[in-house]
């Protein structure tokens, strides 16, 4: 297991997910932390960006005269287009999530299940108002989803869990997880600790309430 | 049949029935039919059900309809930011009824009522809490639930340029919900900001075929007189 003696930085997190994109991917990245992995993407992986509000091949964000407010993603950001870029309109845009052409999705998180489950879209608060957009949408419709999310709450509790006490957003759909303290591959034998960042085995199973399969 | 092309908004909408359901293009402000949504809101139409993304933003378009209490029911994937303040109030006093709808979900729930699809089955949802209550199915070992379309009485869409036909083609992503929702209601008002003769659209290109367009309501001056156009039509 890879492993360094200090927890990663969110530049650092971001850096290691853009790493392990595969070349000509075509891949969406959720709004918040998922976003920063677009600055670590290199022109020679040749990954294309997908927008939920239709439109692959978004270039960054747009500065000044690049202003245009017909072309924004999905957190209504103005964006700018690459070339070979295409647009097309919202059923189209999420047949193509839905439809599994997607090679990768990256998503923030509340909380994963040992199991996949993937809890984004609402804390259950009483008297919060419900509002989902696509992540339910994104979150089983990739080929993968990754998390990427911090390990602890703010009180230090896992947000890897058992089994989710917030409301589900998609079941079993997580494959990854990437964390500051570590990277968890989640598949039919349980998970798997990648690396482990500022945090030795024994802490880890300590404080993560799932059963974890780290190898020396 | 052609169709009817104006250059004053309140005609374009003026149709709008109370009790209506109308299908609102747009994300963010990209496809934004705002002129269309101002001239409703200026109209008198109210208990209408309204679709759109969101629900509403600061204090225009609307976020005022809904201020009104003349939007009855909201059906949107994300009716939750950080200036929907009159959905909010609306909502928090029970005086709006909400369906939240995820939003790939309502995309693909237009595109059925435009297709003449009865339901459908789609993985989105399943296993969550917007799911509950609905019918749901297992296929090949995995989960789905059925999901019906939204027809909608009257569209308000943007698009950037209409011909004499009611072809039309979008701008960037003020695509999103446009063509969807042209297709699924009785009656389509499209706001353009470029009409032009039959013709000066590449047939290859047009995105909006004129036989969903029922009313154009051209913003910028149009290339020849409307009159005219409707002539070649």
């Amino acid at each position: 297991m890879n492993r360094t003696d200090t927890p990663l930085s969110k530049p650092e997190l971001a850096a290691l997910v853009a790493a392990d994109i595969a070349p000509g991917s075509f891949v969406n990245l959720g709004i918040g932390q998922p976003t920063l992995v677009a600055d670590h993407l290199t022109p020679e992986q040749d990954v294309t960006l997908h927008t939920e509000n239709g439109m692959l091949g978004m270039g960054p964000a747009a500065r000044g005269d690049e202003v245009d407010p017909e072309l924004i993603n999905a957190g209504k950001i103005p964006v700018t287009e690459l070339a070979g870029a295409a647009y097309f309109h919202h059923a189209d845009s999420f047949a193509m999530m839905r439809g599994g052409h997607l090679d990768v999705c990256v998503l923030g998180a509340f909380q994963v299940s040992a199991g996949g489950d993937l809890a984004n879209w609402s804390t259950g608060a009483p008297g919060a108002i419900p509002a989902v957009g696509g992540a339910m949408d994104l979150a089983i419709g990739a080929k993968e989803t990754w998390v990427m999310m911090s390990l602890f709450t703010k009180d230090g509790a896992s947000k890897l869990v058992e089994t989710l006490s917030y409301p589900a957003t998609g079941l079993g759909c997580v494959k990854r997880v990437y964390t500051e303290s570590g990277v968890f591959l989640i598949g039919p034998e349980g998970v798997r600790v990648r690396s482990a960042h500022g945090i030795d085995a024994d802490e880890l199973r300590r404080r993560v309430p799932v059963p974890l399969t780290i190898e020396a | 049949m052609a169709p009817h092309f104006t250059t004053d908004a309140a005609e374009a909408v003026a149709g709008i029935a109370d009790g209506s359901t109308v299908l609102i293009g747009g994300f963010g402000n990209a496809g934004q039919p705002m002129e269309l949504v101002d001239a409703l809101l200026q109209g008198g139409a109210e208990h209408l059900t309204v679709v759109n993304n969101n629900a509403g933003q600061a204090d225009e378009g609307l976020a005022l309809l809904i201020k009104e209490r003349r939007v009855e029911r909201i059906i949107c994937s994300f009716p939750r930011q950080a200036d929907s303040w009159h959905f909010d109030a609306a909502y928090r006093a029970g005086e709006i009824a909400l369906e939240v709808v995820p939003q790939g979900n309502l995309a693909e729930r237009l595109r059925a009522a435009g297709a003449g699809i009865g339901a459908f089955f789609t993985p989105t949802g399943y296993g969550t809490e917007l799911a509950e209550g609905k019918e749901t199915r297992t296929i090949d070992g995995r989960g789905y639930v059925l999901e019906y379309p939204i027809h909608g009485d009257v569209a308000l869409i943007k698009a950037h340029r209409a011909d004499a036909k009611g072809n039309l083609v979008y701008r960037k992503t003020a695509r999103n919900f446009g063509p969807v929702m042209a297709a699924a209601a009785t009656h389509t008002i499209a706001q353009v900001s470029e009409l032009v003769a039959a013709g000066e659209l590449d047939p290859e290109n047009v995105v909006t075929p004129g036989i969903y367009v029922d009313t154009v309501l051209a913003l910028a001056p149009a290339a020849t007189p409307v009159s005219q156009q409707k002539d070649q039509a």
